[in-house]
């Protein structure tokens, strides 16, 4: 995470006479563990969240046994259920595309933490190219969601996939052009730059042009994280629950962390684009950045208990005929006020 | 239209009978290219216990509780139209009181059902919200049900001659402030669901059941309301003390899932009327009339037709002079609206599936009997 910590280290382990090459496989091995434990006490959290946010909007009272009152264990019992779940493979399915496909929806969405700053110190990698890694890296879990649905030998779960597929090709450039706005702005692909320039010149928010590029941000990233009014590949009224439907246990659980964790990682990256990351007054700047992700994702969940699904011919044509032109606009128009 | 160049078939998906959205054990066998609907073949017979057989073996008040199970939405249209049928070859009129007393269960009933809809409907659509909003209140319904006759569902309350009891103290006080507080719920959803751009998208236009297309299949209820035709059995042939009251039929011209969806929210607000006017002009006296124990109807055969929640509900009844009746038969508006499900559901997607089927509401209860 720091480098100097990571000098002082290395300084030390050398003067027992390590390699460095040992000294930096462990290194990098602490940090994934760092970062998986991370995304995975966050999981749990979200989900726990998300069923009291859901309650409290639902007059229901949610979780309110396991772990005391508010049922803070509850989704921590329910992991473990999975765990313990039978794990089957339909009849007809391809058996290494289904083992696979759970694991090459989750492994990108973890890899994009690496570069998330936390705090201006604490940021497991910051890459040069943040936010082109981002992008490329995001955009992979649809291989495993087409792959999911294909192998599964289910007509609801390929005709999920088919949804995911189209989604999150035209997602992804509204998505792009809103993000290469901020790039514009900033001048750098790097994120700590990105973070600079809001503590130099306010937050992005506050900059004109870029609340468009916000406003286009947080819907296509609502998208992107399958959620309602754009959960398509999962609808669980149309298609039962899409591509996963076939899948059990912790194979199923997969994706579901997934898709928590990329719900919270789209919400940090927004707060780290438009909100100044881990800017603000008095508390830590860990806390600042915390409460800001949250936030955001407590604002779309209350999104997704709010309204319905649009249909798939809607979506597309949202995205097509009204985000891209937009995103392109957004783009000239940032660019004429950098000039 | 232009040849396409890679050979394609299209896709036999079939829908249910597990399926969140069939609203029951229904199958639809659809034939999709791509994402649309091109062939629809509902499937259905997974619910049948033999209702209308197993009353043939059955004294005549012992039918009654069958039809609770028919649609078990609303069991109070369905004992009403049962009932019916036998007290006209009877020749037994129910008392003043009694008919007040069954219309305030059926209006109750209707709201009851209604709020299903509302609440199925949205959560077909995704708006889970207003799914538990919609039970919330059908929660309130459901006590009143228990309050006056102990079972919250299937009551069998619409006896043969009249209700089972008369209403308990301090039922016409909860039942009035139901009434005063389900409007105010009604505008809730109106704004929550009704103006929503989303929920509009998805309903506005959307499974088309043309004017004349109803009444050829037979439609009735809201689902032929929400296509401009005025038809309601409490206004063309009345029964009970429906004369005596004051109502307005909901009819919505626009013939789509929209329209068949503001009819049953303005239903509700008129059977909060109508049990309003009831509960102020409820007359004295019994609620049983004078029915003999046992009940022997002379040879003939009666028809007795309701306004059910979903439609033009009517009960065949043919008595050959023993205790048992000879035949009942059930006419099920749910069946009738599955038949005309395919052609409204022919070009459109999947995602509208569910939209369409959910609007006509139909409850394989009565569906399969």
């Amino acid at each position: 995470m720091n480098s100097t910590l990571y000098q002082r280290l290395l300084d030390w382990c050398g003067g027992w006479g390590l390699p460095t090459w040992i000294f930096d496989a462990v290194w990098m091995v602490a940090m994934a563990a760092i970062v998986t434990v991370f995304v995975l006490v966050t999981v749990l959290a979200l989900v726990w969240l998300e069923r009291k946010i859901s309650a409290d909007m639902q007059s229901r009272v949610g979780p309110n046994r396991t772990g005391g009152r508010f049922g803070p264990l509850q989704t921590a019992a329910d992991a473990l259920k999975l765990l313990l779940k039978e794990d089957i493979f339909p009849a007809g399915a391809d058996r290494v595309v289904f083992w696979l496909a759970p694991f090459v929806v989750f492994v990108p969405t973890l890899m994009v933490f690496m570069v998330l700053p936390f705090t201006g110190k604490w940021v497991a990698n910051d890459l040069n190219l943040g936010v082109l890694f981002v992008v490329a890296v995001s955009a992979f879990p649809v291989i495993g969601l087409i792959m999911a649905g294909w192998s599964s030998n289910n007509k609801y779960a390929i005709l999920g996939a088919m949804r995911a597929a189209a989604q999150s090709v035209s997602y992804e450039i509204p998505l792009v052009l809103a993000m290469v706005c901020v790039v514009v702005a900033a001048g750098s692909l790097r994120i700590g730059d990105i973070v600079a320039a809001q503590r130099e010149g306010g937050w992005f928010i506050l900059r004109f042009p870029l609340q468009l590029a916000f406003l286009l941000y947080f819907i296509t990233a609502m998208a992107e994280v399958n959620r309602v009014p754009f959960d398509l590949p999962e609808a669980e009224s149309e298609l039962v629950s899409g591509y996963h439907v076939e899948y059990t246990g912790m194979r199923f659980g997969f994706f579901f962390l997934g898709e928590f964790a990329h719900l919270f990682f789209v919400s940090a990256f927004c707060a780290t684009l438009f909100f100044g990351a881990w800017e603000g007054p008095w508390l830590p700047p860990a806390v600042w950045f915390l409460i800001k992700s949250y936030a955001i994702v407590i604002v779309i969940m209350w999104i997704r208990w709010t309204v319905p699904r649009l249909r798939i011919d809607q979506i597309m044509g949202f995205s097509w005929k009204l985000l891209v032109p937009l995103g392109l606009a957004t783009v000239l128009l940032t660019g004429l006020m950098k000039v | 239209m232009t040849q396409s160049l890679t050979p394609t078939e299209h896709v036999t998906l079939n829908m249910g009978p597990q399926h969140p959205s069939t609203h029951g054990v229904l199958r639809l066998e659809l034939q999709l290219e791509g994402e649309v609907i091109i062939g629809c073949r509902p499937i259905i017979g997974y619910l049948h216990r033999g209702i209308e057989k197993i009353a043939e073996a059955r004294t005549y008040p012992q039918v009654v509780p069958y039809t609770d199970r028919l649609d078990y939405l609303s069991s109070a249209s369905n004992n009403m139209a049962y009932v019916q049928a036998v007290e006209k070859l009877l020749g037994v009129e129910a008392p003043e009181r009694a008919k007040f007393l069954r219309v305030v269960l059926l209006e109750l009933n209707r709201i009851a059902s209604h709020l299903v809809f509302i609440a199925t409907f949205a959560n077909d659509l995704a708006a889970t919200t207003v799914f538990l909003y919609g039970i919330r209140e059908r929660e309130l319904i459901m006590d009143l049900f228990e309050m006056w006759a102990g079972a919250r569902l299937t009551q069998s309350w619409i006896r043969i001659g009249g209700v089972g009891q008369d209403i308990p103290d301090g039922f016409v006080e909860r039942a009035r402030e139901f009434c005063r507080m389900l409007p105010g719920r009604l505008d809730e959803y109106d704004r929550l669901l009704t103006g929503n751009r989303i929920f509009r998208a998805r309903t506005e236009g959307v499974g088309i059941l043309p004017r004349e297309m109803g009444i050829d299949y037979g439609a009735s209820g809201p689902t032929l309301r929400g296509s401009g035709v005025s038809f309601d059995i409490r206004r063309v042939e009345p029964y009970e003390a429906y004369p005596a009251l004051d109502f307005e039929v909901a009819v919505q011209p626009a013939c789509d899932c929209m329209a068949r969806y503001l009819v049953r929210m303005k239903e509700m607000r008129e059977s909060v009327r109508i049990i309003e006017q009831c509960l102020r002009q409820l007359p004295a006296g019994e609620v049983m009339a004078k029915v003999p124990r046992a009940i022997r109807p002379p040879a003939g055969e009666a028809y007795g037709r309701v306004e059910s929640p979903r439609g033009d509900f009517g009960c065949y009844v043919v008595s050959d002079g023993s205790a048992q009746p000879a035949r009942v038969h059930f006419r099920a508006p749910s069946f009738i609206h599955l038949g005309a499900l395919p052609r409204m559901l022919q070009g459109w997607k999947i995602g509208d599936v569910v939209a369409i089927l959910g609007s006509i509401d139909i409850v394989l209860g009565e569906v399969d009997r």
